[in-house]
């Protein structure tokens, strides 16, 4: 699935908001405006402009995929990843940035991308969960997760990887206190704290690349 | 026994088998299916607690942008089954269905569903949402537990039936706790706790015909969610789908079917579109249970050498208005220790809130704060070491019903995790341990849960290419059920459990209960065993036709290998799975197992003690748990790694329970004012040590043939209790309001 071109409306859109500009706001139109924008509104031109305006073109890299997209600028990164893009690995917690579970690399860092427009990321590079393994090989920080059970349901996981690898890399996993701290803005519910600092150590310490 | 001993995947630390899902981000939730023409809808929730919606104002929303319909109770369509599907208000929670979304004017609580807004983008459903305005004549609400308490009653049920559990209880005098001499009597009170998975509850219903429904949907139970749903459209059951393949967490709060379900459902009816609904955090805290805040008063008396000798325990939980919910909070008083006299009294308040739902350890985690909290007061007023006293009260049958333990290990446990946590350093005298500025303390609490069993049936079937599918209804909300499943086939046909595929989450499979008190591995588990059985005997049987050796052997004395079924004695003696398949090979035999009369004859319960090292900072109240270590007699431990994961993971929760976890409700509002992680705050990784588990790992022969009991309420129940006893330990002051946030020690 992929963004629909500009302008263009997803079907079934078009006729309950055809049903409201006939039967409520033009009345309200003729009363107020002069007649070209009437005459617009009938032609449907009014929503076309709207549109046009609601949405702004955007380029960026996920996972080494170049698209160029138009999407609205209200759309978070975390949605567009989910529902224009498909990749659901990412996944949404809280839509306010305090459960970790949407945690992405934009050129290299991690943020939560429930908390950042996708328009505010012209030109970067992003990588999800889907893009961290090589072809069939799992990254280092998979291989452990799974060996160590770092997870149980497996909803906050990508996040807690993408903030894990992003940790070591960091230079913050030197200890397990400090491995805490440095992976306590990803929440895990189900309580798999413990598993998942011991597969970030066993990365850290096996002196892998990450 | 026989098979026990040629196990070689039970028991075995094994890694998940959709591990590599998990970690790739390939793992669909139910809110990641992708559908064509989909459509998005975000609920509209009641600004009031109680009264009446006399109307909504949907202008504004239907004229935004890509809305594609604002349904409300002014314009909903008629579900048929919500004029049938008469409820009892008597039944508990999970029987029946959700509240009736958009039937009536009627509004039960705050953030109720009014309207939902469907469009065709999040951005343009939750835009449209914020325009939809509610009028109300609103009514006086309740919503305080403690205001109410002059109007708590026995539960319905209890009223009907005599026998019901809820109903109050004596063994030898009634409060005869007020007559000793030795004696306490103090009140404990648990706020209302949230689930709170990582996963949203979200649904994706697509009506695939006028009379066929599928729902991608977070749930605990496929059947429950499917007879619910059935129910409400009048329609076969077969006619619906449930499928919940991955679920991101629940706790309990997916063991009932809720108002977006229903919402979502009536939303794809109308705009004729599969239509996705995920609920905010903060509708988290409104629309899909909770565990109830909960009032109880214990009182103790007890020998001056340490003999309970009577206990009297009384509870108040809230419900709502419109259902009964009840647990069992006083279950483990009744059973735990060695008590002449003992009385529990449990009764309900009905508030204008959300119906409340088992929370991970339903009932007794709450229960157990109170009777473990008091049996370490009981402990320090006889100037005993807490654990001594348990010891002392130490029962070798049910004192509730004279039936023996199925097993009991408590004994194994409570040694392994005292050793473990060094509990020869807890000092008798509160507050003589520090390390600078740091108070210390240890302390302990104990759980226990029923071994429960339900039947379960699975279908097992051998594939051309020579592996073995097996399929059951029952779901995976996070402890590894697909994982352990696979280790039982896997011994049970002899072959490598990379042969094996054990598919769970959809209500066309096999059926099976929920996934709930702890029940799963004891009832989806011999199902497992004997369904791998059948269809080895029926493979043996085929082969008999060939060959007079398999006519001759029984079904445990053949297994599978690689390509072939042979005689486990003389594995040259073999038959390929080409040939069987020809003969119809490859046809499934599905098998129920059912509990047997054991239940009749013993009490079967499992078992967990957690003993826990606290950090009190003298200055700021802070507590640090430094040391978890939680011991479980639990049967047969399938897998290591992933039950003492789920062990792990209950003593995070129970860190939770003791020192952070509430949500508060403002009463003039009636209204959650805690709304989201900044205010309702869960464990991080820094607030968890690295937990220890240790298993005595003994078979109960009579719960199943595998030996299991259970682990996952364990895992929490008594958790808090032992934090608020380290805690005393530490600093000599006792908290019986959970949870002890850093103002009730300074």
């Amino acid at each position: 699935m992929s963004l629909p071109p500009d302008l263009e409306q997803p079907a079934g859109h078009d006729e309950s908001r055809r049903t409201f500009l006939k039967q409520s706001s033009l009345l309200t139109a003729l009363t107020f405006v002069p007649g070209p924008v009437v005459q617009a509104a009938t032609n449907e031109l009014d929503e076309k402009v709207a549109a046009a305006f609601e949405k702004v073109p955007l380029k960026l890299e996920v996972n080494g995929v170049k698209h160029k997209l138009s999407v609205e600028p209200r759309t978070t990164l975390l949605d567009l990843l989910r529902e224009n893009l498909n990749l659901t690995g990412t996944k949404k917690g809280c839509d306010y940035g305090q459960c970790g579970a949407c945690t992405v690399h934009v050129d290299g860092q991690r943020v939560n991308s429930c908390l950042s427009f996708a328009v505010m990321h012209e030109g970067k590079k992003i990588t999800t969960i889907e893009g961290l393994a090589e072809g069939d090989k799992l990254h280092p920080m998979q291989e452990a997760f799974v060996k160590h059970d770092g997870f149980q349901c497996g909803y906050c996981t990508p996040g807690q990887i993408m903030s894990a690898v992003a940790c070591v890399r960091e230079g913050h996993a030197g200890s397990e206190a400090e491995i805490r701290e440095y992976m306590s803005g990803n929440i895990c519910r189900c309580g798999a704290y413990s598993n998942i600092v011991a597969a970030i150590q066993e990365v850290k310490n096996g002196g892998q690349k990450v | 026994m026989k098979e026990q001993a040629q196990n070689k995947q039970i028991g075995a630390p094994m890694n998940r088998v959709d591990g590599h899902l998990k970690v790739t981000g390939a793992a669909k939730y139910s809110a990641e299916y992708e559908l064509p023409n989909m459509a998005y809808a975000v609920l509209v929730g009641s600004t009031i607690a109680k009264g009446r919606l006399t109307g909504v104002d949907a202008k504004a929303a239907e004229r935004a942008p890509g809305v594609l319909a604002v349904i409300t109770h002014f314009n909903s369509p008629k579900v048929p089954g919500f004029d049938t599907a008469g409820k009892d208000p008597s039944q508990p929670a999970t029987v029946g269905g959700p509240l009736k979304i958009f039937k009536d004017d009627k509004i039960h609580y705050s953030d109720q569903p009014i309207a939902v807004v469907v469009a065709d983008s999040w951005e343009r459903a939750r835009h449209a949402a914020r325009l939809v305005k509610g009028q109300y004549a609103p009514e006086k609400h309740k919503t305080n537990l403690e205001a109410g308490a002059s109007e708590a009653f026995l539960p319905t049920a209890a009223k009907k039936n005599p026998k019901h559990p809820m109903n109050d209880y004596q063994r030898g005098q009634a409060d005869a706790y007020k007559l000793g001499a030795i004696k306490l009597e103090s009140e404990y009170v648990i706020p209302t706790e949230v689930h709170h998975p990582m996963e949203l509850q979200a649904i994706t219903a697509h009506w695939e015909a006028a009379d066929k429904l599928t729902i991608y949907d977070k749930t605990q139970g496929t059947m429950a969610t499917r007879r619910d749903f059935a129910k409400e459209w009048n329609l076969p059951e077969e006619n619906v789908k449930v499928i919940a393949t991955f679920v991101g967490g629940a706790f309990g709060n997916a063991l009932h079917s809720w108002p977006h379900e229903s919402a979502a459902i009536i939303a794809a009816r109308v705009v004729n579109r599969p239509v996705k609904l995920m609920l905010t955090r903060e509708q988290m805290f409104t629309n899909v249970g909770y565990r109830p805040y909960t009032w109880q008063k214990l009182g103790m008396s007890a020998t001056p050498d340490g003999k309970i000798t009577a206990i009297t325990h009384e509870s108040i939980g809230q419900t709502s208005n419109y259902e009964e919910f009840t647990e069992s909070t006083l279950a483990q008083t009744r059973m735990m220790y060695q008590a002449p006299n003992v009385t529990t009294r449990y009764r309900l308040v009905s508030l204008d809130v959300c119906s409340p739902i088992w929370m991970r350890g339903p009932g007794e985690a709450t229960g157990a704060f109170a009777l473990e909290s008091a049996m370490d007061e009981m402990a320090h007023m006889l100037n005993l070491d807490p654990l001594e006293f348990r010891l002392r009260n130490y029962t070798d049958k049910d004192p509730e019903n004279g039936k023996p333990w199925s097993t009991k290990f408590l004994k194994e446990c409570y040694q392994l995790g005292a050793e473990r946590v060094g509990w020869s350093k807890r000092q008798l005298k509160p507050g003589s341990l520090r390390d600078g500025e740091w108070l210390i303390g240890y302390g302990m609490g104990v759980g226990t849960f029923g071994a429960h069993r339900g039947a379960a049936t699975v279908g097992a079937q051998l594939l051309a290419n020579g592996t073995v599918l097996l399929q059951c209804a029952t779901t995976d909300i996070g402890p590894g059920t697909g994982t352990v499943m696979t280790q039982i086939a896997a011994d049970t046909l002899g072959l490598d459990p990379k042969k094996i595929r054990f598919e769970l989450g959809n209500s066309s499979f096999p059926k099976a209960g929920t996934q709930g008190g702890s029940s799963t591995v004891n009832s989806v588990g011999p199902a497992t065993q004997e369904a791998c059985l059948a269809l080895k005997d029926k493979l043996r049987g085929l082969a008999g036709a060939s060959n007079a050796a398999f006519a001759s052997a029984k079904k445990e004395d053949v297994t599978l290998t690689d390509g072939y079924l042979a005689l486990s004695s003389n594995p040259a003696t073999r038959v390929a799975y080409a040939d069987l398949i020809k003969q119809g090979g490859d046809k499934a035999v599905m098998v129920e197992a059912r509990p047997g009369p054991e239940g009749q004859q013993y009490s079967m319960y499992s078992f967990s003690v957690h003993f826990v090292e606290v950090r009190v900072h003298e200055l700021t109240g802070e507590v640090r748990v430094s040391k978890l270590v939680s011991c479980a007699d639990a049967g047969t431990i399938v897998n290591e790694k992933t039950a003492g994961n789920q062990m792990k993971g209950g003593a995070v929760g129970g860190i939770g329970m003791a020192l952070m976890e509430a949500a508060h409700i403002d009463d003039r509002f009636g209204r959650y004012v805690t709304k989201d992680f900044a205010d309702y705050h869960v464990p991080v990784h820094a607030d968890s040590p690295a937990v220890e588990v240790a298993f005595v790992n003994q078979p109960d022969p009579h719960v199943n043939a595998l030996g299991t009991k259970g682990i996952g309420e364990i895992a929490i129940i008594g958790v808090a209790p032992a934090i608020a006893n380290a805690v005393f330990n530490a600093t000599g002051k006792r908290v019986r309001e959970l949870p002890i946030t850093p103002d009730k020690l300074i």
